[in-house]
């Protein structure tokens, strides 16, 4: 990937995570790591957003609200799931409310571990999750020139 | 007077970075109930203490909050302790109230920075969390995380923290306590941050004290109950402490009290480092705690008092682990707060009591 057509909108939704990753999530945006250079902006509406970044795992109560968030976003999309919770469920896994890892509820296309996840980690998946997105874009251009 | 119709706030919203849902009943522009709606980021983690036993579920009550991730820790593990009658060495002590009130400046200061953002001051959020990795160096230097640190154990912490380390520490402080009280001036004088704070959510004394509020959020309002006057561990050995409280109690007060237990933590800090004494920093603990004892904690976190519960079955399991955190009181006390405030004002009243849903929940 050696440029970027577009710069992505991302949008930041809490699953069920201890905070931890959030803030992480937040600090990726803030001066030190500063994402906003590569044009990455965080958004609250999910129709304007092309990158879904998600903490935690899924749980009885919010398994709705995130496949609504990611029905509501448009195509192209990614889901990058930050941390081992949106990854696994982690820690959480053995606990009575937890389903499991965000891809049980949405597909997810990048997996970015970490307990807590780094801000660079982050920025990596970001990025990982720009090429993808290029992809999809790609594909659906040329369907919509099939059909 | 309009018709009375529902908003739906969260949970999914731009201010909060976690989820929790109100239903706001509004009349044209005046808010004038409030209903909210918990449970998203249930977990079930009192539960875990079956499968975890007391040595590991630190890292489980550690991930309770993120925020206060290491309070959390340390709560836990000193009530642990006094089930099972463990001495903590001195310097441990000491190590761990460094840590915890390192942990309240930078959880003041990303709470100043979601305020800032919440009221529309996009530089200003970006300022105070500059500033914050500041903080977030150290506990990388001291404990190798940035928001998990890891580094509480039963009966002290993991590792010490040497002399250079400690006067490095303190030169920090110094060094944030200069830009920090610029940024002070900003959240404290500013026309444009007080357009949108003074005499916005105001809560009484007497309401504050019948709602059972905790943390700065009571403090605004004129009631003390800073358990940290309490003096234990090495809170005791500190020459004075005073909790900053204020009278308004509307968001500006709110404002300043965190604003203003961020210098207090600083000499906090300070005084500690000068007084450390040398010694050991680990008692292990071994065994397990008896079969039917009990004992409870409280600890002062950024949010407001914590209360812990544990009591042992004769295993290496703890029977019962019970937590009762500071914003499952403040709610209730928030709903009071936004009735009859405007529909614009609720970003900044919701955030004004710094809500930690994942603490609420578990
Ligand atoms: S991965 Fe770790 S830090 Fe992140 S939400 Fe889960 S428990 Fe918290």
């Amino acid at each position: 990937m050696s440029y970027v057509s577009k710069s992505p909108w991302i949008i930041h939704y809490d699953g069920s995570s201890c905070n931890g990753c959030d803030i992480e999530v937040l600090a990726a945006l803030t001066p030190l790591y500063d994402v906003e250079r590569f044009g990455i902006i965080n958004t609250g509406n999910p129709k304007h957003a092309d990158i879904f970044l998600i903490t935690g795992g899924i749980n009885e109560r919010n398994i709705s609200v995130v496949q609504e968030i990611y029905n509501q976003m448009i195509e192209p999309k990614v889901v990058i799931a930050c941390g081992v919770c949106a990854c696994t469920a982690g820690i959480f896994k053995d606990c009575y409310n937890i389903i499991g890892g965000v891809d049980q509820a949405i597909p997810v296309d990048v997996y970015a571990p970490g307990c807590a996840i780094r801000p660079e980690a982050i920025i990596d998946a970001v990025v990982e999750g720009l090429g993808i997105l290029e992809e999809k874009a790609k594909k659906l251009e040329a369907e919509k020139k099939g059909a | 007077m309009g018709k009375a119709q529902v908003i739906p706030f969260g949970p999914q919203h731009p201010v909060l970075p976690e989820p929790i849902h109100l239903d706001l009943v509004v009349q044209d522009e005046t808010v004038v109930d409030v209903l909210p709606q918990i449970g998203f980021i249930h977990r079930g983690l009192e539960k875990l203490v079956e499968t975890h036993d007391i040595h590991q579920y630190i890292y489980v009550a550690e991930r309770i909050c993120g925020i206060c991730a290491f309070g959390h820790s340390m709560g836990y593990a000193e009530t642990v302790e006094r089930l099972m009658n463990v001495e903590v060495p001195k310097r441990a002590e000491y190590l761990r109230v460094i840590m915890h009130e390192l942990s309240r400046i930078h959880s003041h200061l990303l709470w100043m920075g979601l305020a800032a953002d919440a009221f529309g001051y996009e530089s200003l959020f970006m300022h105070t969390w500059r500033l914050r990795e500041r903080v977030l160096d150290i506990f990388e230097a001291v404990a190798g995380g940035r928001v998990i640190l890891s580094y509480t154990l039963l009966g002290g912490v993991t590792n010490d923290v040497d002399e250079p380390m400690l006067a490095h520490i303190k030169d920090v402080l110094a060094g944030m306590k200069k830009e920090y009280n610029e940024l002070c001036n900003a959240f404290l004088k500013d026309t444009s941050v007080k357009n949108r704070t003074v005499g916005v959510g105001t809560l009484s004394q007497e309401e504050a004290i019948e709602y059972g509020i905790v943390g700065p959020f009571a403090r605004a309002s004129n009631v003390n109950n800073d358990v940290r006057c309490i003096g234990q561990g090495a809170y005791g050995e500190l020459s004075s402490f005073e909790p900053i409280l204020d009278t308004d109690g509307d968001c500006y007060a709110r404002v300043k009290v965190r604003a203003l237990e961020v210098l207090q933590a600083i000499d906090i800090i300070n005084e500690l480092i000068d007084k450390i004494p040398g010694g050991p920093i680990l008692n292990p603990v071994k065994g397990a705690p008896e079969a039917g004892s009990e004992a409870s904690g409280i600890l002062e976190q950024p949010r407001g008092e914590v209360y812990y519960y544990c009591s042992g079955n004769g295993t290496k399991n703890l029977e019962r682990m019970r937590i009762r955190t500071p914003t499952s009181q403040n709610i209730a006390g928030m709903t009071m707060a936004l009735k009859g405030c405007d529909l614009a004002d609720v970003n900044m009243i919701v955030l004004s009591i710094d809500p930690c849903i994942s603490c609420t929940e578990r």
